[in-house]
């Protein structure tokens, strides 16, 4: 699974090769659309030296952390909620009869290989956070699993979103309000929300998982809302059982699926 | 060919036409022909009525995410920037309800598409103004979205934390047309620079970053620091955003908040009509 996605994504990326300025616009511009979510939290600390008891540094962290894993996830996976065109289209077909899994093709299917932009972007982000913050090398390894476990988890939304398009083929915007929402959502401390938001993503849509309750284990941070702090370290379960609760999904509406005919 | 551009001539204003062609009929004619535009415009876009139920439906999720940090925000600066806590909330929600009809994002308008197709070269020989057309057929999109994805955050705002009601709900009427104009007036010009090159994708990312952090979608721009507030608070997008927000909240005075749209809206449409008449004489159409 893992060749196939990787032969098709450089087959995407050698089509992209073919218009090299286009390319090169895109990448750059990329770097910088993403920046200005840094540019917000930059005016926002213009005007105050703590949101919700949060620092700048710390919050950039959070930021960082969170939307490196989304454009990651985006890069490899955001082309997902593009089935409800094939959908329409019934060119889902062409997809299933060919000897490879389905997931993996229309996850490639037309690859922006000039996303990577934007991932570069907020590694840099997240690289001038921790060279602020200084964190001790003793909880630092925690930095690397949560940004792999967050990479999942997005994955994991990607794939549903998808798999949600098999019924609502007409209005597939509505998935974005939670893939581009949790990518909003998880940019600040999650204590800036209500607290019944927080326990819903937290033991509903693991969001809270992608960067708070890691990352206040990174920051050396009580959590403001007095959850159980064992919830700090189970990020990883949290994304393999959202990736599981995904891929049941998606093979459901594979099975749902009933070709238009054209 | 190049008629002049305010004798309207739709197949259903041609017989008119063609009984009586004095020049006051003519007009007649032509602001009838735009009326219908902004009513298929209207249409058109209802078709996807789904579309902009799923929209209304992230815009107001959007809304309460990004209302939650400007409370946040505003408990530890109150009166900031001039809003106290109700209004930064309401402020929220309307610049989500923006979204649609100003079409914040950018494109709304098929012009590019029919540029690199070659399309556009029916458009230059119909006997109608080309951006004209295209304003009125936004008019009757920015129309149907208010209905559809402005009013459902607005009340979706209302609902969860409360919002005030219009301050001046005839200006904020009048501030609200004018700032769909000045987006047309922009989009219209980054739509015909697809006359000049040919890949428009760089240039349409430019506008994007443009618009979100220069309307006040992103934050509200009374707090961005110094000589940038200065700047964004003059700039064009705010005219589509901020303004209609603070003329709906009442921070800001009806009168020189509605000259400054009408400013930015007239200055728009000026360089808008100059770039079509350039378009018209020295570009090669695209494909045959």
């Amino acid at each position: 699974m893992v060749r196939t996605y990787a032969l098709l994504a450089w087959a995407w990326t050698r089509a992209a090769a073919q218009y090299p300025l286009s390319f090169a616009v895109m990448t750059v511009a990329g770097f910088v659309t993403s920046g200005l979510d840094a540019a917000v939290i930059w005016v926002i600390f213009a005007n105050t030296r703590s949101l919700a008891g949060f620092g700048v540094a710390e919050v950039m962290f959070l930021y960082g952390a969170s939307s490196l894993a989304f454009t990651v996830a985006d890069l490899l996976f955001g082309n997902v909620d593009r089935i409800s065109r094939h959908i329409r289209a019934g060119t889902l077909d062409v997809f299933l009869i060919r000897p490879a899994s389905p997931f993996v093709q229309v996850a490639v299917d037309q690859f922006v290989p000039h996303r990577v932009g934007r991932v570069v972007q907020r590694a840099v982000m997240l690289g001038l956070a921790l060279s602020r913050l200084g964190v001790p090398p003793g909880r630092a390894w925690m930095i690397p699993v949560m940004v792999a476990s967050g990479i999942v988890i997005f994955a994991a939304l990607f794939a549903l979103s998808g798999a949600v398009q098999f019924l609502l083929t007409g209005a597939p915007e509505v998935a974005n309000a939670f893939t581009y929402g949790g990518a909003q959502l998880t940019q600040y401390p999650l204590n800036v929300y209500g607290a019944d938001l927080v326990r819903g993503v937290t033991y509903v849509l693991p969001l809270a998982f992608v960067n708070w309750q890691p990352g206040l284990y990174v920051l050396g941070r009580e959590d403001p809302l007095g959850l159980p702090p064992l919830l700090r370290f189970l990020s990883p379960v949290a994304a393999l059982a959202l990736a599981g609760a995904a891929a049941l999904a998606w093979r459901a509406g594979i099975r749902r699926y009933r070709s238009t005919g054209s | 060919m190049r008629p002049g551009p305010d004798c309207g001539s739709s197949t259903a204003c041609a017989t008119d036409e063609l009984r009586s062609p004095g020049p006051r009929v003519r007009r007649c004619a032509a602001f009838s022909l735009y009326l219908r535009l902004v009513r298929y415009g209207f249409r058109k876009h209802a078709a996807y009525w789904g579309a902009a139920v799923a929209g209304a439906f992230t815009n107001t999720v959007f809304g309460v995410l990004r209302a939650y940090v400007l409370i946040a925000l505003w408990r530890s600066r109150p009166h900031l920037g001039g809003y106290d806590l109700p209004d930064a909330v309401a402020f929220c929600f309307l610049t989500q309800a923006f979204i649609g009809p100003m079409q914040v994002f950018g494109g709304g308008l098929d012009l590019t598409e029919r540029i690199r197709s070659g399309d556009v070269a029916l458009d230059l020989v119909r006997p109608a103004s080309l951006q004209l057309w295209h304003l009125s057929e936004d008019l009757g999109r920015a129309a149907y979205l208010f209905l559809v994805r402005s009013v459902p955050p607005t009340v979706a705002g209302a609902l969860l934390f409360g919002i005030v009601p219009p301050a001046d709900a005839p200006a904020y009427l009048v501030s609200f047309v004018l700032g769909v104009v000045v987006s047309f007036g922009w989009r219209y010009l980054v739509a015909l620079a697809a006359f000049w090159i040919l890949d428009d994708r760089g240039l349409a990312v430019a506008s994007l970053v443009l618009t979100t952090f220069f309307s006040g979608l992103m934050l509200p721009l009374v707090i961005f620091p110094g000589w940038l507030g200065a700047l964004a608070r003059a700039l064009p997008w705010a005219a589509m955003v901020q303004v209609p927000a603070d003329v709906y909240l009442g921070t800001t005075g009806p009168g020189p908040a509605l000259a400054f749209q009408a400013l930015w809206a007239a200055v728009l449409l000026g360089l808008g009509a100059l770039a079509t008449s350039v378009a018209r004489r020295r570009v090669v159409i695209q494909g045959g």
